[in-house]
């Protein structure tokens, strides 16, 4: 027995709750794919193996772990195939249309007269009893709702707000979903029943954008977005520079203790940079001085100030001198948080994340594919991609003889 | 206090020692639902390791550790000690909460709990089923363990900074830490995990949660092109993040508004929305654009083409009128705007108002969910430091008030 072992879910397939699914799927749960008669529409988006159309990666990247099948739900014999899945799942998991399931005879209070510990969860843009979320919407647009990408950008503000890439207000929606699954499971281990569970995406984003909320909610203050870094109240210093090699870095919290300006003064002397550093003086008071530093005191006091400035001026110098990779193992190496800035490929193929076995493989076409792996590591209750993405209807007749 | 009992979570109890946003955050949800989470402080430093505890934003006139605006919003309905690990009264005190949880949770640097003798076996030890869930950058093992994060490093490392940006730009990356609160959500799916792994079996574990890890896995589709066909996400002018990434669609974009910063975000899927769009337009350049290949193939002048049009409009305005073609769009609000102006927020109850002892009312982010039969409450602001010793030593672990005031005159509390 492990976390998820045994609990079905039903996922009424849509691309805004397939990672919800795979979630739960990739944990353990017997996660059931329904699709309609002509399949899922994300079967069709890109990228596609070896330009195939038939072999959507981005349909089986969201849909490992999971059996699929076929329900016609606006047939009759549908409606029935559904009621008795539903009758036997502990999951519902679906992000239909406000009145859709009702319409069909097979929203929660029907089905929960046969099931009471149902655990439905209904994903919508911006919850149930919420009109607006019958509306067209893409990831984009309820980006631009739920208030990221007001915070994202540039400092140049006649460039457009920028949106994450990567269909993050779907996460971010699965993300929420996913959680309410764990705790009423949780709940219903300890006595509870089942229940009905409204997620909206747009609230979701409404409280996933850090201080942009809560500075307006306390102070009555909005951020503004910056090139690279935290969007701010009040102008903030850069925190992004290119390297030797035209990538770039996160060069995060700039030196604040002794031991940091000694090490950084160590690094830029193995570099050979030291002379080009005038402040480097300014450093080595950083290295030799007693005790913590007031920071309270940076831009009052000249010495402080000269100090925390010498250890920002040393950073900037070793990135224009070395590639992003080795500033940041350097960096590190000297205790401070600092980051390279990989594309996906290269955060993939980093020799960190393989040594941890992040990169597992699935089976697929013949082949031996390689994978993102888990997201966290669970020694008793292991994280596994149990079978790759289902054909359509792979599973209809065994799901449906499991249910006679 | 100790949780209420139609809440989904009434009866666990977590010790907890979590802070910042990518610890509190998950801890925020348990408690929400009824947990009793105990947040352990250092009375030495004043609970400052946590460095939102005393950091602005504050309420007018307010200042100082217990009035962090932040950590406010991080910590609703948590219970607060102070514990001085350095003295071995401290340790025992520990062992005595760690034998009545459920877990113990943390996102120090890797090792910490370790060296303060707390590692896992030693929390085994104390209470064989417990579940530990620690959440660091990297995790606790492999060549950058001991390497230190914070959300903006973690976004970098795992290409969720360079993926969000526009080409021949540097990265913008996310303007806040996407990897604090989505690091925190992984957090709470690990501690509810295990904690339904016990549920079952009986049976405790060490969940070591790398953030850094969590953050890799949310740009699949393209790892699997990277995996299968060979093709990076780098290119030498970089990505477009406003555009469609995986599933074809143009226009797709933020474009300009009247008024100062106005925007408003527009995405057509198929050419019903583009024919909808362009009767709304009503101009030649839209015959240009009639099928999806021309105007995916044409990105750059359509875009321009529709940048010009929309200048011209109120986002609001032009919001409700796209919307009642209806095609997806929507201004990209500003927080006064989505908190105040958008009634969708207030109306699905997601800014509750909360009583924190030091600075009174204050509203803090909810949770965008509710469920029928045990949903969520939040009821009080953050602890004060130490607000809730006294409280816990006497009532979970039986000492006197007698005992608890010697043991803050000898530094332990």
């Amino acid at each position: 027995m492990t976390a998820l072992q045994g609990i079905r879910v039903v996922e009424l397939a849509n691309e805004r709750i397939s990672w919800a699914g795979k979630l739960l799927g990739d944990m353990g749960a017997d996660v059931i794919l329904v699709e309609p008669p002509g399949g899922d529409i994300s079967r069709t988006y890109p990228p596609f193996a070896d330009g195939d159309p038939n072999r959507s990666l981005y349909f089986r990247h969201y849909n490992t772990s999971k059996r699929g099948m076929v329900i016609d739900l606006d047939s009759a014999a549908g409606q029935t195939q559904f009621k008795r899945l539903a009758g036997s799942a502990d999951v519902l998991l679906e992000a239909e249309p406000i009145e859709r399931l009702s319409q069909l005879g097979l929203d929660y209070d029907t089905l929960c007269r046969a099931n009471p510990a149902l655990i439905h969860v209904a994903v919508t843009p911006y919850g149930r009893a919420n009109p607006l979320s019958d509306l067209p919407a893409t990831d984009l647009t309820l980006m631009a709702a739920g208030g990221p990408p007001w915070s994202c950008g540039y400092d140049d503000h006649t460039l457009p707000p920028v949106r994450g890439w990567g269909q993050q207000a779907y996460h971010t929606g699965s993300h929420y979903a996913y959680l309410s699954i764990l705790t009423a499971l949780l709940h219903r281990g300890n006595g509870g029943s089942g229940q009905f569970i409204d997620v909206s995406i747009t609230a979701a984003l409404n409280v996933t954008t850090e201080a942009a909320s809560y500075a307006w909610l306390v102070a009555g203050a909005e951020v503004q977005r910056q090139t690279g870094r935290h969007a701010a109240t009040q102008p903030t210093g850069e925190t992004q520079m290119r390297c030797a090699d035209g990538r770039y870095v996160n060069t995060g919290v700039p030196p604040r203790f002794p031991e940091e300006f000694g090490r950084l003064l160590s690094w830029l002397r193995e570099l050979d940079l030291e002379a080009q550093l005038p402040e480097a003086v300014f450093l080595e008071m950083g290295a030799n001085w007693e005790g913590p530093f007031d920071l309270s005191l940076i831009g009052s006091d000249d010495t402080i100030t000269a100090i925390f400035s010498a250890g920002r001026e040393a950073l900037k110098l070793i990135a224009v001198s070395v590639p992003a990779y080795d500033f940041f193992i350097g960096c590190q190496n000297a205790g401070l948080a600092v980051g390279a800035i990989n594309s996906p490929e290269e955060a993939f193929e980093d020799p960190h994340f393989k040594a941890r076995g992040f990169q597992v493989t699935v089976a697929e076409d013949g082949q031996s594919v390689r994978y993102p792996g888990a997201p966290y590591q669970l020694p008793a209750s292991p994280w596994q991609i149990s079978r790759a993405a289902p054909a359509l209807g792979e599973h209809t007749d065994q799901v449906l003889a499991e249910l006679s | 206090m100790s949780g209420n009992a139609d809440q989904a979570l009434a009866g666990f109890r977590i010790c907890d020692f979590t802070g910042q946003l990518a610890g509190a955050g998950a801890t925020k949800w348990l408690a929400a639902f009824g947990a009793e989470v105990i947040r352990i402080e250092d009375p030495v430093r004043q609970g400052r390791w946590d460095i939102l505890r005393g950091m602005e934003p504050f309420k007018p006139g307010q200042r100082g550790l217990d009035h962090g605006g932040g950590f406010n919003n991080h910590n609703t309905d948590k219970l607060g000690i102070t514990l001085n690990l350095r003295t071995a009264r401290g340790k025992e005190i520990l062992a005595e909460l760690v034998k009545i949880s459920d877990a113990v949770t943390e996102n120090f640097a890797a090792g910490v709990l370790e060296k303060w003798g707390f590692g896992y076996d030693a929390l085994k030890a104390i209470k064989p089923d417990i579940v530990y869930v620690s959440n660091c950058g990297f995790g606790h093992t492999g060549p950058y363990h001991e390497y230190k994060t914070w959300g903006p490093i973690v976004q970098a490392v795992s290409g969720l900074t360079y993926t969000s940006g526009l080409p021949g730009q540097p990265p913008a990356g996310w303007g806040y830490s996407y990897m604090d609160h989505t690091g925190g959500y992984y957090m709470a799916m690990a501690i509810m995990l295990a904690l339904l792994h016990r549920q079952r079996t009986g049976e405790g574990q060490w969940v070591d949660l790398a953030c850094t890890e969590a953050a890799v896995t949310l740009n699949g589709p393209a790892l699997l092109d990277w995996t299968v066909n060979d093709t990076p996400v780098r290119t030498d002018d970089g990505p477009n993040a406003n555009r469609s990434q995986y599933v074809p669609m143009a226009p797709h974009g933020i474009y300009p508004c009247t008024g100062e910063d106005n925007w408003i975000a527009i995405s057509c899927r198929d050419d019903r929305d583009w024919a909808l769009l362009a009767a709304a337009i009503k101009a030649d350049w839209c015959a240009e654009f009639t099928d999806q290949d021309a105007r995916l193939a044409g990105q750059d002048a359509l875009d321009e083409a529709l940048g010009a049009w929309t200048r011209g409009f109120d986002k609001f305005a032009l919001e409700a009128e796209l919307r009642s073609l209806p095609i997806p769009a929507a201004a990209v609000q500003k927080p006064k705007e989505r908190i105040e102006r958008d009634a969708s927020t207030a109306e699905f109850g997601l800014w509750p108002k909360v009583e924190q002892t030091a600075m009174g009312e204050v509203v803090v982010d909810g949770l965008p969910v509710h469920f029928s039969a045990a949903d969520w409450k939040m009821e009080r602001g953050a602890p004060c430091l130490s607000e809730h010793t006294e409280d816990v030593l006497t009532r979970l672990l039986g000492f006197s008030s007698g005992e608890v005031a010697s043991l803050r005159e000898e530094g332990v509390i």
